[in-house]
């Protein structure tokens, strides 16, 4: 790993199919992710993506480029709700070396520009 | 509704999970991950494995596996509908995998508010241990948002 390497993962379309099957996946049975009867019960338009879906995406972006064992820490902040139907991207960039590990840099964004994830890991090197 | 600072230092009862190679599998489909390490147990062992690996933000999906997951909300009177996963936290000691027997323990750590109390926070610490070995602490953060629920109208879930 060299400080400026990037990589990226287009995650696919977030469907209600995609949220129904991360819901029964991952435990998370909230109704907000499945249910737009619910949501509009307390103003909430229609259902949106888990952000956890949006960590795992990243997660896989990071698994992808290092075997898992070398992941030291891995956290987000959620800064925005992903719609259903939007289709994330995730970015992740080594920004500094220090001692036997590289810290990168993750983001997600939406194709019209918004944010909905930024977070940072902790890479042991290889 | 004001989330009283008191319930810092609160523990939720411990709770233990097996790590089942089914429920990896159905989340590697959920989460797009095609790299059969994540599915496959030959491809898991070639790869340096003793089985399928728990994906990194899985741990937090095994720490919904607890019973009532929803009553920590229910207790303090918050319905589910009103928060959001605010941030999300993962230190890794060591690899967990399919078959390991996995106790999770959580205390809240803080408690605050934003926006004049339009959004109350509250963040969770959770270690992770197998057999008292650390595997990894989890810290979440929960957002509450004061948005108004129908008191008519029933939660779907638990």
């Amino acid at each position: 790993m060299i400080v400026g390497e990037t990589h990226g993962l287009a995650a696919p379309r977030i469907t209600r199919s995609t949220l129904a099957l991360y819901a029964g996946a991952s435990g998370d049975h909230n109704p907000v992710h499945i249910d737009t009867d619910a949501c509009r019960a307390v103003g909430i338009p229609d259902v949106f993506a888990h952000g956890m879906l949006s960590m795992a995406y990243l997660g896989r972006l990071l698994t992808d480029w290092v075997p898992q064992e070398r992941i030291r820490a891995y956290d987000v902040r959620f800064t925005a709700i992903t719609p259903v139907n939007d289709t994330p991207v995730c970015t992740g960039t080594v920004t500094r070396i220090q001692g036997d590990c590289a810290h990168l840099d993750l983001k997600v964004a939406l194709p019209d520009g918004t944010v909905t994830l930024t977070g940072s890991a902790v890479i042991a090197l290889g | 509704m004001a989330i009283d600072p008191a319930i810092i230092g609160s523990r939720t009862a411990e709770h233990t999970v097996v790590v089942e190679r089914g429920r990896l599998r159905f989340f590697a489909h959920a989460t797009g991950q095609a790299d059969p390490v994540y599915c496959d147990p030959d491809a898991a062992k070639q790869a340096g494995h003793r089985d399928l690996p728990v994906p990194p933000t899985f741990l937090f999906c095994l720490d919904m596996e607890r019973p009532n997951p929803g009553a920590f909300y229910r207790d303090l009177g918050i319905d589910i509908r009103t928060i959001l996963h605010g941030g999300q936290a993962f230190t890794y000691h060591a690899m967990a995998y399919a078959g390991d027997r996995l106790d999770f323990a959580t205390r809240v750590t803080d408690v605050y508010a934003k926006k004049g109390g339009a959004l109350e926070f509250i963040v969770r610490t959770t270690d992770v241990t197998r057999d008292g070995e650390p595997i990894a602490e989890l810290v979440t953060t929960t957002v509450v948002r004061q948005i108004a629920a129908d008191p008519t109208t029933k939660e779907a879930s638990s």
